[in-house]
């Protein structure tokens, strides 16, 4: 980690360019092309979660420090603990496993 | 361990309690992944149930939600140069991005709120149903964590005003740019799987 950056801040920059890039690229993909609703949310789904990484390694440092590793395997497991919840809700109560309704 | 200075880092990290608290905050912002994704969880599951009143495609608007999109995302970044200051031992700087951070972070939720009132003008209220229901609970936990925020943010400022940049009011100002960056990432899933999602279906 460094304790000094002098001169154009190119990181900060370029990482909240990049932000705002994906953000009308996501926008663009979503109302402007004829891709079907699983293409579209595959990509803009992509994009959310590169946008996060971006978040977590440009601004947020998750990998800098004594604890850098720790974090990352924390950031990891949290991540994969947020995708059994969604992921499984998702199956477990709207795929047919749960008695129709009607 | 304790109490000893490392001068060759930066501030923030310069005392062992100090990087024992951003690991600690680290293992609080997994315990804020998990919670929400259960109510992403909630959402995506109720999504379809609205009990004859509006869906999304009906209830959101592009207008509002870019223009939060890019406050939120500005005051990331602001947030970030903010960081970058404080690594420089300029206090006139971080308090010069510190400050554009909490306002861009009250003008996010003076339209998120203008927003609800929309909602509810419309006819979708909390109790409307189980997509209301699950939506506002997911977008209101998130506001309520930046309306934290701003408050939290206020308080250091005041220490920083009153204490200048120490090991201590370096390390209080690093953890809050962790929960402003973590409430930024939190917005981008919303904007892409509640509001581009809901607008496409």
């Amino acid at each position: 980690m460094k304790k000094h950056e002098t001169g154009f801040p190119y990181r900060h920059v370029g990482g909240f360019l990049l932000s705002i890039i994906m953000t009308l690229g996501a926008v663009i993909v979503a109302f402007k092309t004829n891709l079907s609703f699983n293409m579209i949310m595959l990509i803009i789904g992509t994009l959310a979660f590169l946008q996060a990484g971006l978040q977590l390694t440009m601004f947020m440092h998750v990998n800098e420090g004594n604890s850098g590793k720790y974090n990352i395997i924390n950031m990891a497991y949290s991540v994969f603990l947020a995708a059994v919840i969604v992921v499984g809700s998702i199956w477990v109560l709207t795929s047919g496993h749960a008695a129709p309704i009607k | 361990m304790a109490g000893k200075v490392d001068t060759s880092l930066p501030l923030e990290y310069q005392k062992h309690q100090d990087q024992m608290n951003i690991l600690g905050f680290w293992v609080f912002l997994g315990a804020e992944i998990v919670l929400f994704a259960t109510l992403f969880a909630s959402y995506f599951v109720l999504v379809d149930r609205t009990a004859g009143g509006p869906s999304g495609a009906e209830l959101f608007h592009l207008k509002e939600v870019m223009i939060n999109t890019f406050l939120l995302l500005t005051s990331s970044f602001t947030a970030g140069m903010m960081i970058r200051e404080m690594r420089n031992h300029n206090l006139k700087g971080v308090l010069m991005w510190f400050i554009p951070t909490l306002l861009l972070g009250l003008g996010f939720l003076t339209v998120e709120i203008y927003e609800f009132t929309l909602f509810v003008s419309e006819g979708a209220t909390i109790q409307t149903s189980a997509f209301t229901a699950a939506l506002f609970t997911l977008l209101g936990t998130h506001g309520a964590h930046v309306s934290l925020g701003i408050g939290w943010g206020v308080l250091i400022i005041i220490q920083l005003l009153k204490r200048g940049l120490t090991p201590t009011t370096a390390r209080k100002t690093f953890i809050f740019s962790l929960y402003w960056h973590f409430l930024d990432v939190v917005w981008i899933f919303i904007f892409t799987f509640v509001y581009l999602k809901g607008m496409i279906m």
